[in-house]
């Protein structure tokens, strides 16, 4: 407070003025657009309830699945010393450069009980894996993935191999040289792909779409919901709890990064 | 009588060749030599980090490389504590963790956090052992970085040039603590240095290298009632305080 009053006092009339101004228009337009945002929550809450809680079903489990796989192959790349390091990570960024529909299109393939492989999957999952949420986790957790483990790859390659090395001489195994030196500080970098993982995830449209369907009450999420009630009045409503969602699921992970530093 | 270390390997870097055969027996011994020597290259090829193209290495009479016969004993598993220029103390991690995470012969926690403060408290750190490594001043980083090296109770602790990033001061106030600290757990050590004086001072035998060869070896005459003074000052590490 005292540097805000010391900052206050260099000030001039109009610089004040300004500033008061400017902060009231800010504050309205934030209290009409949270008013609108809670009037809106619950009076489309029936409608925008089943594809909110579907978009959590999905997107927390794929991030983790994602986050999981991908800081395990951006460990394995960064460490690894086989040829081929740099193909095997241009296949797995494939879904960054191919379209939605494309990775969907193949994911359908792979999924589809039809197939021999997703056959085999459905087998063993003992329930198809197509066109329900089970599909929608997969199809996120695809999209997710390039950017968790880009970025734990990038991360783990920054760590400095000496700290690794005084850690080994203190007698510490590989796998706990990862877990206590390794991981830790590559921690932001980490946090960084998984933020971006989880808005990916949030967001994903079109290999969820051909994977898990557009079913209402089962796969439907708010991204698809958007979509279907783009000319009603509900949209507006899931497109704000999409992006707080998404600011939520930002920050959080943004702030696991940054803990313990 | 069984050396703790014994030394005989090459090992090619561009167009440096190290060439060397030495051995290493109780109390400090100094890899002693200009920069460019081979010196921390020898260190690093004893603690496994590096693999030598020829030659074996015994620690304890023990075989941990044996180029013949593809032997390699990892890093982890040669017991051997290492101190290195800078510290190289986990930024991420509290002092005591530092060391904590070095004791190998306790399990649990609590066991091996207590282990690790009588450590410090041996080189003087236990005061500022719940701070980050960030905060401390080079002198205090290198004492928790000894503490660190001795805490595994190693088959052999390696030095590599421990106070060259110090200033005159706190060198001179150091190199007394680590002959003290070394010579009161009995432990054998190696220890690289490129300063004449730091050398006579902290060794009881001088490895002399050049070009990556071995030029000389000699004892340092060290009247006997200066490291009984030692053993006497400092509790063995049977007896942690």
């Amino acid at each position: 407070m005292e540097r805000w009053r010391e900052v206050a006092q260099t000030l001039g009339p109009k610089q004040k003025l300004t500033i008061t101004v400017a902060t009231v228009i800010v504050g309205l337009g934030l209290g009409f657009g949270l008013a609108h945002l809670f009037a809106g929550a619950i009076a489309y809450w029936g409608v925008v309830s089943g594809p909110f809680f579907t978009t959590v079903r999905v997107a927390v489990p794929a991030t983790l699945i994602a986050g999981i796989l991908g800081i395990a192959s951006g460990y394995g790349l960064a460490k690894g010393r086989f040829p081929g390091r740099d193909v095997l990570e241009s296949l797995g960024s494939l879904p960054i450069i191919l379209p939605p529909t494309v990775v969907g299109f193949y994911l359908l393939e792979v999924l589809s009980p039809g197939t021999q492989v997703g056959g085999f999957l459905t087998r063993v999952v003992g329930h198809d894996l197509v066109y329900n949420v089970d599909g929608c986790i997969v199809a996120a957790a695809v999209a997710a993935f390039p950017f968790c483990m880009r970025a734990a790859r990038s991360a783990i390659e920054g760590v400095d191999p000496l700290l690794e090395q005084s850690a080994r001489t203190m007698g510490l195994a590989q796998w706990r040289v990862a877990l206590l030196v390794t991981l830790p500080l590559a921690r932001r970098g980490i946090a960084s792909g998984l933020t971006i993982g989880s808005a990916r995830a949030l967001g994903e449209y079109g290999a969820t779409l051909m994977v898990g369907g557009d079913i209402n009450g089962k796969t439907r999420t708010m991204s698809l919901a958007i979509l279907d009630a783009f000319t009603t009045p509900e949209k507006n409503t899931m497109l704000l709890i999409l992006v707080l969602m998404a600011v939520a699921a930002m920050t959080g992970v943004g702030l696991l990064g940054r803990s313990r530093s | 009588m069984i050396n703790a270390l014994d030394v005989a390997m090459t090992r090619r870097i561009g167009e440096f060749e190290l060439d060397v055969a030495f051995t290493v027996e109780s109390g400090i011994s100094v890899l002693f030599g200009p920069s460019g020597a081979g010196k921390s290259l020898t260190l690093a090829l004893i603690a496994g980090l590096l693999r030598p193209d020829t030659g074996t290495i015994e620690i304890n009479g023990q075989a941990v490389t044996d180029c013949a016969q593809r032997l390699y004993v990892s890093t982890q598993q040669r017991r051997v504590g290492m101190v290195f220029q800078d510290g190289l103390l986990l930024p991420h991690r509290s002092v005591l963790d530092n060391v904590a995470l070095a004791v190998r012969q306790a399990r649990g926690r609590r066991a091996r956090r207590a282990i690790a403060l009588s450590w410090l408290e041996r080189v003087g750190a236990d005061s500022f052992a719940d701070r980050r490594p960030r905060s401390l001043s080079g002198g205090e980083r290198q004492r928790v970085a000894l503490a660190r090296g001795l805490a595994g109770e190693p088959a052999l602790v390696l030095l590599d040039e421990p106070l060259s990033a110090l200033d005159a001061s706190v060198r001179a106030e150091l190199r007394g603590l680590i002959r003290d600290v070394i010579i009161s757990t009995g432990l054998p050590a190696l220890l690289v240095t490129h300063d004449a004086v730091e050398a006579d001072e902290l060794g009881d035998h001088i490895i002399a290298f050049e070009a990556g060869r071995v030029t000389g070896r000699r004892t340092v005459d060290r009247p006997a009632d200066a490291d009984a003074e030692a053993r006497r000052d400092v509790p063995s590490s049977d007896e942690p305080s």
